[in-house]
């Protein structure tokens, strides 16, 4: 689950992480009092998305001559004009594909003076099963790029999870990012508290890019990115409150009330198959035969009859979808459970694309038996090379 | 022969008495008597479960010290629900178990964190978590993979995703090759066991003749793997492989299912490790449904 900017910062400021004094507004008419409610002179108009690359972003409605979706104010009367320009529209970032994100809350910060930028993150390093610090000199930059042709440049720093952040920790990660005196100092308490933070939450990411140091020294985190390990959600009723529905798509919000894993893709292919590695296949042998899948969606090992038809729902829900493939193999699913689901789902909502269905496994002959004797127009296939193949043949067709 | 368990195996089951293990253990003990010996529950302790398929009854007991002292068991799996499966992990390696195999899917992060330091420096192996476990035909059935598929053989299979290990299996078994034991190491981003480890054991086993080895987007696993593979092979360990890669279509940034099925931070990609594999020589399938007909390939040379 990932946050706003500003709800990060306000978490990391719990902590005690230097960050700046800013106010999260909904509407333009709020960002008047929001300005005059900082130091000035100099303001910061950032746009709250669930995106990266925010500086760079265009509005879609503002023409190409317009400023990206973070702006510099020198006065409350220009933090105010770019409020009223931003708030509503749509920014197309690097990172939010073509449709952009409209852009329903800003967050307007006291500016500040920049010596450097430095990159900071920590994450979950799968080699050493452990919490790691990436840091790097290189901030303010896609930090993709500085691995790709600097990677010298980047210090990764896995931390015993026993013993937490040490000060020979600190001494390293503050070397590597060029720090001394009071920055280093200052620097080394907070890489403890970031650590601190990120495991008591149960992040999956913490990304400070770029951390900052000011011309009179300090250190500040200046922008902030924090994803939240989903599986740790039920311990933290307070980081549950910060999720922002509309950054997410409606039906992976629907599929999520179910507990189904599913992410909207873009082709016309819609796919419901059991187990993780099995969608992604599924996915991957309908390009393999010149179709695009409409989507992930696992309905996982122990699905009842009315998940499997909530499943189905969703994906017959999608304008885009030509035609559905059903892949299972049963293990803990069982088939005649999955049969009995699309069957009351079809009746429910009506089917007016083909359906492809291939069922293995735990009580196929039940499952077939099901669909074969429901008279609806189900295609069966034998094995999974056969349902791509018919299910694509049905849609390029 | 095969790996990690065979006929004599003794497995403990911690989370017998809720509705999975309850209903997985009587799977077990339905497969060729795979010696399932008892269940763990701290409040349940001396009391009796029974299997509601043939009446099957095993002893329950408060701590899984306890039941290993008086079953003698040298295994447990792990179907306790994800805010406590970690501690079950921590207390099977407290009692020094050697293979812990846990099923669980969606244990935090962060809890596995703790329990992969604490497995380090321990004498216990584990599988998983997020996994369907380990199977080795007509002998002991560990974890959720449906027995009926497979059948005793040659093909050691290991795999990050639970139904392409069964669709692994199936061809296998249709292949007429069969299995010598099917290992899921599961889908999360830190776990117990990794393909490194099982790899070496099929390396080892003088009855596997051949390897599958299925991944998926995410990590680094399978390059590390292949780097293995290729050091082996210069010191004359070598035995032929063919394997698939799922999520070539996935797109970045998102998680696909599986906590650990990323592409994140322009790493984790398909095609860099479908690359990795096959410099080790490992045939990689283009399509989930020939992993075996690819494997039978390979063996004709």
């Amino acid at each position: 689950m990932n946050i706003h900017e500003y709800q990060a910062k306000q978490l990391l400021k719990g902590y005690g992480a230097p960050v700046a004094e800013g106010v999260a507004i909904f509407s333009a008419d709020e960002a008047e009092a929001a300005a005059k409610s900082l130091p000035g002179p100099l303001y910061v108009v950032k746009s709250q998305i669930h995106a990266g690359g925010r500086g760079k972003g265009k509005f879609t409605e503002l023409g190409p001559d317009a400023k990206g979706g973070v702006r510099l104010a020198f006065s409350v009367e220009e933090a105010v004009a770019h409020a009223k320009e931003m708030l509503g529209n749509t920014l197309v970032t690097a990172q939010t594909g073509e449709a952009g994100k409209q852009v329903n809350r800003l967050y307007i910060e006291d500016g500040a003076d920049i010596e450097r930028e430095l990159y900071l993150s920590l994450l979950v390093d799968r080699s050493t099963g452990k919490v790691a610090f990436v840091a790097s000199t290189e901030g303010g930059m896609d930090i993709e790029a500085v691995a790709e042709h600097t990677p010298e440049k980047i210090l990764t720093l896995p931390i015993d999870p026993a013993t937490g952040v040490t000060d020979a920790d600190a001494d390293k990660l503050a070397s590597s990012l060029e720090l001394a005196g009071k920055s280093a100092d200052q620097a080394k308490g907070v890489f403890k508290l970031l650590y601190k933070a990120f495991v008591e939450k149960d992040m999956s990411l913490l990304e400070i890019n770029p951390f900052i140091v000011m011309k009179n020294g300090d250190v500040r985190v200046l922008d902030a990115k924090v994803s939240f390990d989903g599986n740790a959600l039920f311990r933290h009723p307070d980081v549950v409150e910060l999720r922002d529905l509309t950054e997410e798509d409606e039906k992976e919000i629907e599929a999520s009330k179910w507990d189904l894993a599913y992410v909207a893709l873009d082709g016309n292919i819609g796919c419901m198959v059991n187990g993780a590695g099995l969608a992604m296949a599924t996915m991957d042998i309908i390009k393999l035969y010149g179709a695009e899948p409409a989507n992930f969606l696992d309905v996982g090992g122990g699905a009842s009859k009315e998940k499997v038809t909530a499943a189905f729902k969703i994906i017959t829900a999608d304008p885009a979808v030509k035609g559905i493939l059903v892949n299972i193999f049963g293990g803990i699913m069982r088939c005649d459970v999955i049969a009995e689901g699309v069957i009351a789902a079809v009746k429910d909502v009506g089917l007016n694309v083909p359906l492809v269905v291939r069922l293995e496994g735990t009580r196929v002959a039940e499952g077939k038996k099901i669909i074969d004797e429901s008279g609806l127009n189900v295609i069966s296939a034998d094995d999974l090379d056969d349902a791509a193949q018919k299910i694509v043949a049905a849609v390029n067709g | 022969m095969s790996i990690l368990v065979n006929k004599d195996t003794k497995v403990l089951v911690q989370g017998l008495t809720g509705k999975t293990g309850t209903f997985h253990t009587e799977q077990a003990l339905a497969y060729y008597g795979t010696k399932m010996v008892g269940g763990i529950h701290p409040k349940k302790g001396g009391e009796t479960w029974s299997s509601g398929v043939d009446g099957t009854e095993l002893p329950v007991f408060a701590s899984v010290a306890e039941g290993k002292e008086k079953t003698g068991a040298n295994a447990s799996v792990v179907y306790v629900p994800p805010a406590g499966a970690a501690a079950a992990i921590l207390e099977a390696i407290e009692a020094e178990i050697e293979l812990i195999v846990c099923i669980t899917e969606g244990v935090p992060v962060m809890d596995m964190v703790e329990v992969k330091a604490k497995l380090e420096k321990s004498k216990s192996r584990l599988i998983g978590p997020n996994c369907p476990g380990v199977l080795t035909p007509e002998e002991c059935k560990i974890g959720i993979m449906p027995g009926n598929i497979f059948s005793k053989g040659s093909v050691g299979i290991v795999s990050r995703s639970g139904t392409l290990t069964y669709e692994a299996v199936f061809q296998t078994t249709n292949e007429k090759l069969g299995q010598t034991t099917a290992v899921g190491i599961g889908g999360d981003p830190v776990k117990g066991t990794e393909f490194i480890d099982v790899l070496e054991m099929f390396l080892a086993d003088e009855a596997t003749k051949s390897i599958i080895m299925i991944g998926e987007i995410g990590g680094s696993a399978e390059e590390e793997a292949a780097q293995f593979l290729i050091d082996e092979a210069k010191k004359g360990r070598k035995k032929p492989m063919a394997g698939f890669i799922a999520g070539l279509t996935a797109p970045k940034g998102r998680t696909m299912g599986h906590a650990g099925a990323v592409i994140s931070g322009g790493k984790g990609g398909a095609e860099d490790k479908i690359a990795a594999m096959e410099a080790a020589g490992i045939k990689v399938s283009k399509s989930p449904a020939r992993i075996g007909a690819t494997l039978v390939e390979v063996l004709k040379g």
